[in-house]
């Protein structure tokens, strides 16, 4: 019976041969480690935010009036209010830690690098959405932050020259950020983002699996057709699509083996997820901020304004020049030019594993540099923290422009025939 | 890749574990999405009880009050209408009140805590519209019974104590809501409270 | 090693949390309030009923579910803690016009649902211990932490009019006078201690009032995380059983 169901649908829809091909059959390399469990992650807070985010609309009122109230109502009036807007809101902060890590992974095995720069761009896509996303969500509780945030993010545009002042004026679709301002981001973040994020995702996926996972050892496991001998090929079954065009080393069917693992690294998460979500949901004032506690007020801006920890880098990177003009375009510079480095690295060997001894300082130097960034864009300036600053902007992009140079003639170890471990 | 072989029973074991509790975590999952599609603490406090002034009602007379939302008649009730609401029984569908469309107090033959005065809440039990009171005007619907409700969108009929006849679309009596006579001249509708 | 590195990088962002929470260049006391204390919070929302809401509301709490949080019976609410004669179920408001309040107080007195998010249990606590006297006021008293504070000391018939003790400091190349504390006049209803319980209970009620949510979620919270635990022992079970294929 069962059976007949599923032979009615697949005469009609590619059910089965869509699971065989993507799920059951989908050749994985064998050595995934820690690092691959954030892109089933980022998949989950997709859908936590999407579920929450539909469920918050129910009752959120999209006006300057009654969008502030309307927050409070939910958070007291409504059952289990509280709760789904805490899912949301931390939901936005794990994503983009989530995001972060997911792209940290990518730099330190190369998993940019040819054939995958499309998969890489449709990721940092993705990035650059969910950024947008993020910026216009919190604009809607309507607080201080909200708004000034917000005022001083559009401003950004005024940087521009010749058109900047109209584009501003265009955006706000007033003089002030007003309900005008509210009503347009609303719009824009429940429905016209998400289905560019969904759609971006679905691309990056189909990317994805065009040209198989990279994977720790930076060893693809697709060979030339006929190089393997029998003995050395898998015992699973993958699908035809992939074993007709290539030979496969060391890989496992996606499920049942990487669904099981991931289920570990989801429970594992939401462990962590949930303990923001119950007993710190403000997180200190990193994932709510103080001030958005007070409605928005045009005439009385907060003593301190930052935006939301996930954007200090770059704006630390903002306030570190002095002109206007320069300061936006580095900070876009500073997202450009990640998604520039699949040009940007000449290396063939994709794995920190097996790169030179100064790819991995390079790396470090990297992380250290944009965690100082963040922080820095996230407290009150000093003198001594512009300095900072200036110095951070240069090394995040000194890290590209060295990668540039040495991985042309890089002295790299010698890689393995097959995945290790 | 190690030799051992599978124990399929520890396998299936885990898998069915595994599966249900994580399915006992969805549900769980559910429960804040599920609840917050009930009344929140606004629409209570709108819902929350109100007092109706009766000293002004006049015998035979219905008026409406509103509570959440809904119209809730109060209608005095004449010695002529209680003589005849006995004298239709046998064509009604629930006589003896025994469907819960009322509180236990106004399980009677009057469907009331006093007779003279009745309670309901105007919504017909078929499909929701508002009937109408048919006052000396019901006799055409019902031989013998000259006052009665009479539902305008599928033709159903009720009588003085909002029983409903038999051979009409509405399925039940007319529900009638929780209340409490808070004097002589005053009902709180919406909520009962023991006699005091 | 990268496990290490994020477990690392985790710690080291927890110690500069406290460096985001922006507050004045007052050092703050410790409030010590207790929101599962609900005499306290009975005591607070008396306080608080009695003293401030005749400038300042709640327009986003409401009585009744304070009430029940707080474990007032609704009788005793009504009776004893409703004076304008709301409904149980109606917002905590008053009456002034926010146009007459700004005339009054040079601005518009502010609402204090969510006071405590905005500021801190602690700030509210140091704020309702720092009045001082200062004839060249309006009201004839400031406030440490809120340096030229625009309201009255409300509590004056508890406390007293404390005086201020000030220190000469060097600021700048300047040598200025600086209120560093206070000290009870002794006119008021209340001993010092009793006056520290006091503006203990009304923050303690105030930071229920700002995220009222709050007890119920630790409670849901360990829940939900013991549950968690177990799926991902389970899960954990299940997947080595599964990658006895592979290893």
């Amino acid at each position: 019976m069962f059976g007949k169901i599923i032979g009615w649908i697949d005469d009609r829809i590619p059910m089965t041969r869509v699971w065989n091909m993507h799920i059951a059959q989908y050749p994985a390399p064998k050595n995934f480690n820690f690092w691959y469990f954030f892109g089933s992650l980022a998949m989950l807070m997709l859908v936590n935010q999407i579920l929450t985010g539909i469920w918050l609309t129910m009752n959120y009122v999209p006006s300057a009036e009654g969008a502030f109230a309307s927050v409070e109502y939910i958070m007291r009036d409504v059952e289990y209010g509280w709760l789904l807007r805490y899912l949301h809101s931390t939901g936005a902060s794990a994503f983009f830690i989530v995001i972060y890590l997911h792209m940290f992974r990518g730099m330190i095995y190369g998993s940019y690098q040819k054939p995958r720069e499309l998969l890489w761009l449709f990721g940092m896509f993705i990035f650059l959405a969910l950024m947008a996303e993020a910026f216009m969500g919190y604009l809607l509780p309507w607080g201080q932050m909200s708004f000034w945030g917000a005022q001083v993010i559009i401003s950004l545009f005024g940087a521009i020259p010749v058109i900047g002042d109209d584009l501003t004026l265009w955006i706000r679709g007033d003089y002030v950020i007003s309900g005008a301002t509210l009503n347009r981001f609303f719009a824009l973040h429940v429905i016209a983002l998400p289905l560019v994020i969904v759609i971006l995702v679905f691309l990056h996926i189909v990317a994805l699996h065009e040209v198989g996972s990279n994977n720790p050892d930076g060893v693809e496991i697709k060979r030339k057709k006929g190089s393997v001998a029998e003995e050395d090929k898998p015992k699973f079954k993958f699908h035809e699509y992939y074993t007709d065009k290539k030979d496969i080393v060391d890989a496992i069917p996606f499920h049942p083996y990487y669904t099981v693992k991931d289920i570990v690294g989801v429970v594992g998460f939401l462990i962590f997820f949930c303990w923001v979500v119950f007993f710190m949901p403000a997180m200190g004032g990193f994932f709510l901020e103080a001030p958005n506690f007070e409605p928005a007020n045009p005439l009385k801006t907060p003593e301190h304004i930052f935006p939301v920890w996930y954007f200090t880098p770059f704006y630390a990177i903002l306030r570190a020049i002095p002109d206007k003009l320069m300061g936006v375009a580095a900070m876009g510079a500073s997202i450009v030019v990640l998604a520039l480095l699949p040009w940007l690295d000449r290396g063939t060997v994709k794995s920190v594993r097996y790169r030179c001894g100064f790819h991995k300082w390079n790396i470090a130097g990297f992380v250290v540099t944009f965690v100082l960034l963040g922080w820095v864009g996230a407290t009150p300036q000093t003198d001594m923290k512009t300095i900072i600053s200036q110095v951070c902007t240069v090394t995040y992009f000194m890290f590209f422009v060295l990668l540039f140079v040495y991985s042309k003639n890089e002295k790299t170890k010698p890689l393995p025939e097959r995945l290790t471990k | 890749m190690s030799n051992a072989p599978v124990d399929n029973g520890r396998r299936r074991f885990l898998t069915i574990a595994t599966s249900v509790v994580g399915g006992v975590g969805a549900a769980g999952a559910a429960v804040p999405f599920i609840a917050s599609w009930n009344p929140s603490e606004r629409a209570k406090s709108a819902g929350a009880p109100v007092e109706v002034d009766i000293s002004k009602l006049e015998p035979g007379q219905l008026i409406r009050v509103e509570w959440r939302g809904k119209p809730v008649w109060v209608v005095s009730r004449t010695p002529k209408m209680l003589e005849q609401m006995k004298e239709h029984e046998g064509q009604l569908r629930d006589p003896q009140s025994q469907e819960p469309q009322q509180l236990e107090s106004s399980t009677n033959d009057y469907r009331s805590l006093r007779p003279e005065i009745f309670l309901a809440v105007g919504i017909c039990t078929h499909l929701g519209c508002s009937p109408q009171f048919l006052s000396g005007g019901f006799g055409e619907k019902v031989e013998g019974t000259d006052d009665g409700f009479y539902c305008p969108c599928h033709g159903s009929k009720f009588d003085m104590a909002g029983r409903v006849f038999q051979s009409v679309p509405a399925p039940l009596n007319l529900e009638i809501p929780p209340y409490t006579f808070l004097d002589e001249t005053t009902i709180l509708v919406g909520e009962e409270r023991g006699v005091a | 090693m990268m496990k290490k590195l994020i477990i690392g990088l985790f710690a080291l962002s927890i110690n500069v949390l406290p460096a985001m929470a922006a507050g004045p260049s007052v050092p703050l006391m410790e409030a010590g309030n207790d929101l599962t204390d609900q005499p306290s919070l009975q005591r607070g929302a008396k306080l608080f009923m009695n003293y401030c809401l005749g400038c300042h509301q709640m327009e986003y709490q409401r009585y009744e579910r304070t009430f029940r949080d707080i474990g007032i019976p609704t009788e005793v609410g009504l009776e004893q803690l409703i004076f304008d004669g709301s409904k149980v179920g109606s917002h905590i408001t008053n009456a002034m016009e926010k146009d007459d309040a700004a005339k009054w107080f040079g601005a518009a007195p502010p609402d204090l649902t969510l006071i405590a998010r905005v500021k801190s249990p602690d700030y509210i606590y140091t704020y309702l211990k720092s009045f001082y006297k200062d004839e060249s006021r309006p009201f004839g008293v400031n406030n440490i932490v809120f340096p030229s504070v625009g309201m009255p000391h409300v509590l004056q018939e508890l406390q007293g009019l404390p005086t201020p003790i000030t220190e000469q400091v060097e600021e700048h190349g300047h040598t200025v006078t600086k209120v560093i504390g206070t000290e009870t006049d002794g006119s008021g209803e209340m001993s010092v201690d009793e006056y520290d319980q006091a503006a203990r209970d009304l923050t303690n009620f105030l930071e229920y009032v700002g995220e009222p949510s709050r007890l119920d979620s630790e409670a849901l919270g360990l829940k939900v995380i013991g549950f968690l635990i177990i799926l991902f022992i389970l899960a954990f079970m299940l997947k080595k059983e599964y990658w006895r294929d592979v290893h």
